[in-house]
């Protein structure tokens, strides 16, 4: 399969989370979208470590995806404490810091 | 014998510490023994290095080890024991051993005896480093150590604020000469590279180092100033009488055996630079003279007992200082001596009729002691005589000394000298018809109270009554005898610059002019004092009372302007200046904060927003190969 088929598919995932980071309240939806924009640079990554034959591309996806799985636990422990605290996962809501 | 020198020193050195460290525990009595018997140690190897030194006339420097060694810099810690240095140990632990058995009976009453004699066996102990170092810098922590000393003492009744006061101006008047000192020796140090007195005399006197006429002068000069803090000369003198608020035995040891002889003693160990710096000399002569006849002048109205004594004190110090100044260092010396045993003896006397008063130390509210106090009596009457200059006392031969040296230095100055020295004679007779004859003028109470001071404190005084009899014997006038027998102990370490020898018919004219009018103004004393009526002093007689209004003029010309100068420093400077920066800056940060705060929005959708645009911008530039 040529590379520019995972390249096309790699730029419409990072597109869609990127547009659904932005646009979403939902936090759950936004974190979502941030996995699937890592997960988009994570599949380009190794469409090109096929295509060049070089392993070290695969070296750094492992990475990511440590740090994802990191960046995952800490970040819904911080939604879930939020939703404790003002029942609700709107990020309209997180706005005290202004006043 | 000489080499165990440094025992001198450390036996106070260890009193102090017994009874510093432990003067919550040792009963007062113990601590008043211990004090004394350290003393005591101190004179015994005191005499015997005197007598060896007499019979040898050497000149010994003990090296104990190097203080400070830096470079070419070599300061060793040594005491340099000669002719000068044993005779002024005679006289601090001789006479401050007296003091100290006094103290065992004055101070008894007070809960801080054994903290009252580690102090004083601490200002024993400088006083002996100051003498026996053999360069400046061992006699400077000696000098530093005195004042230090002086002032714990002096504010040692520490609960009242005028005292700690006196304490404070003590310290505050000596650390300005002690400026003058360290500069002095600074200027010796940066010259000569060393402040050894053998090295440093060697090389004045075989003028390896050639400076120019005014460094002389200069570093004389600068000396000088530290004998003026010291010594009580103007403009520094003022301390000297403030002094007063300490214990009245801490009065004898500051102005007789300790303290104010420093000064006297460094500028005799420095001769040989003082024989080189003509100016300095004289400065040292006119400052002599104006404080004698000032000090004597103020003396005159006091109506404190100890204020007399120290105004007399100043005066003496003065025509100390007026010897040196005229090129007589032996006599200065010779008049350092008799007049610590006069002093002493009068500061303890005073101390005894204190004592009886019951702490009444105004002479109107005295009158009439002799009948109740004999030996205190009779004592201070010696003391009297001894300090009037009447012949066959010491006060007598030294000062006879010191007026024949000045007047063959110059006849004006000699007459204003003895103006000084008839000055002395009036008003300590003044002082001794009013406290000790007529009718008492105190209180009943006081009256009943009156008594002879136990023994404790009578002897020292007949001792000292003793010595101020026969201590003018060592130094004849050369009329009486050709052998004088100070002159030839000293000859080793210093003789006399420059003093010309009078003839014997003027020697003797002068000495009988003095002795006529000394015993004129204890007749005018006499009976001025015969009915005593004590009005409100007006004209000239207030401005002595209010002792010409030094301390106000000091008052109006250097504590206010300063105290104006920080007031304004402070307002000015640190109010507006200093802390108008700061909080200038920090009002700016709270102002532009203000500012930058509303790009905060607080939507974390727009924060994202921003993000992404950001990031975007980044790869277009970089797309457009534009390095950032």
């Amino acid at each position: 399969m040529p590379v520019q088929y995972y390249l096309f598919l790699s730029l419409a995932l990072f597109c869609i989370g990127m547009m659904g980071a932005m646009m979403r309240r939902n936090a759950i939806i936004v974190f979502m979208c941030i996995e699937l924009m890592l997960n988009a640079v994570n599949l380009l990554m190794v469409a090109f470590s096929k295509m060049y034959n070089d392993s070290a591309a695969q070296i750094f996806v492992f990475f990511i995806m440590v740090v994802a799985a990191a960046e995952v636990a800490v970040g819904l422990a911080i939604i879930v404490m939020m939703y404790r605290k003002v029942h609700s996962v709107d990020i309209n809501i997180l706005n005290r810091l202004k006043h | 014998m000489t080499n165990l020198v440094w025992l001198v020193p450390l036996f106070p050195l260890v009193g102090f510490l017994i009874n510093g460290i432990g003067w919550r525990k040792i009963p007062k009595t113990a601590g008043g023994v211990i004090g004394s018997l350290a003393i005591l140690a101190s004179f015994a190897v005191s005499l015997g290095i005197f007598f060896e030194v007499k019979n040898s006339g050497a000149s010994t420097t003990v090296h104990l080890f190097n203080f400070i060694e830096s470079g070419k810099l070599l300061i060793p810690f040594a005491f340099q024991v000669d002719a000068l240095s044993s005779l002024f140990l005679l006289i601090i632990t001789g006479i401050g051993f007296l003091i100290h058995v006094y103290s065992t009976s004055y101070m008894h009453e007070d809960e801080g005896m054994v903290k009252y004699f580690a102090y004083l066996n601490l200002f024993v102990f400088s006083m002996l480093l100051l003498v026996l170092g053999s360069n400046y810098l061992i006699m400077f922590i000696g000098w530093e150590g005195v004042g230090l000393c002086s002032y714990l003492l002096i504010g040692f009744w520490f609960k009242n604020r005028d005292y700690t006061n006196a304490a404070k101006k003590a310290f505050v008047m000596n650390r300005i000469g002690d400026l003058g000192f360290l500069v002095g020796m600074l200027l010796i140090l940066f010259n000569y590279g060393t402040l050894s007195y053998n090295e440093f005399f060697g090389q004045l006197n075989g003028g390896q180092v050639q400076l120019s006429g005014n460094m002389y002068n200069w570093i004389a000069i600068c000396l000088f100033i530290g004998a003026m803090g010291k010594s009580a000369q103007i403009p520094l003198y003022t301390w000297l009488p403030d002094a007063m608020a300490g214990p009245t035995p801490v009065s004898a040891l500051i102005h007789a055996a300790t303290m104010v002889t420093a000064g006297i003693y460094m500028i005799a160990r420095s001769h040989a630079l003082y024989n080189l710096a003509p100016a300095a000399l004289n400065l040292v002569a006119i400052i002599g003279l104006a404080t004698a006849i000032l000090a004597a002048s103020i003396a005159i109205r006091q109506y404190d007992i100890k204020k007399v004594l120290a105004y007399s004190t100043v005066s003496q110090l003065g025509f100390m200082f007026l010897a040196l100044g005229v090129g007589a260092y032996t006599t200065a010396v010779f008049h350092v001596m008799t007049h610590a045993f006069f002093k002493a003896l009068l500061f303890l006397g005073s101390g005894s009729v204190i004592h009886a008063m019951g702490g009444e130390q105004d002479i109107r509210k005295m009158g009439g002691l002799n009948k109740h106090m004999k030996i205190t009596g009779a004592t201070f009457l010696i003391g009297c005589l001894a300090i009037a200059g009447i012949p066959g006392f010491a006060g007598f031969f030294s000062k006879d000394e010191i007026l024949a040296s000045v007047y063959a230095h110059s006849p004006v100055m000699y007459y204003l000298a003895l103006g000084a020295a008839l000055m002395t004679a009036f008003y300590m007779f003044r002082l001794y018809f009013l406290t000790f004859t007529g009718s008492f003028r105190g209180t009943e109470e006081q009256h009943h109270h009156l008594h002879e001071s136990p023994a404790a404190i009578t002897m020292p005084l007949v001792v000292l009554a003793i010595m101020s009899v026969i201590g003018g014997y060592v130094g004849l006038p050369a009329v009486i005898s050709e052998h004088h027998t100070l002159n030839t102990y000293l000859g080793s370490v210093v003789s006399n610059f420059n003093v010309h020898h009078l003839e014997h018919n003027t020697e003797w004219m002068l000495m009988g002019l003095s002795t006529g009018l000394v015993i004129v103004m204890i007749i005018v004393a006499r009976v001025a004092t015969k009915t005593p009526n004590f009005v409100e002093n007006t004209g000239i007689a207030k401005v002595l009372e209010n002792k010409w209004y030094v301390d106000e003029l000091y008052d109006a010309i250097i504590i206010r302007p300063l105290a104006a100068l920080s007031d304004a420093l402070d307002r000015f400077v640190e109010k507006m200046g200093i802390d108008g920066i700061v909080n200038g800056i920090g009002r700016l940060v709270r102002w532009s904060s203000d500012r930058v705060r509303l790009l905060q929005t607080g939507q974390v959708g727009f924060y994202i927003f921003v993000m992404v645009i950001g990031m975007a911008v980044l790869f277009a530039l970089r797309f457009f190969g534009l390095n950032y």
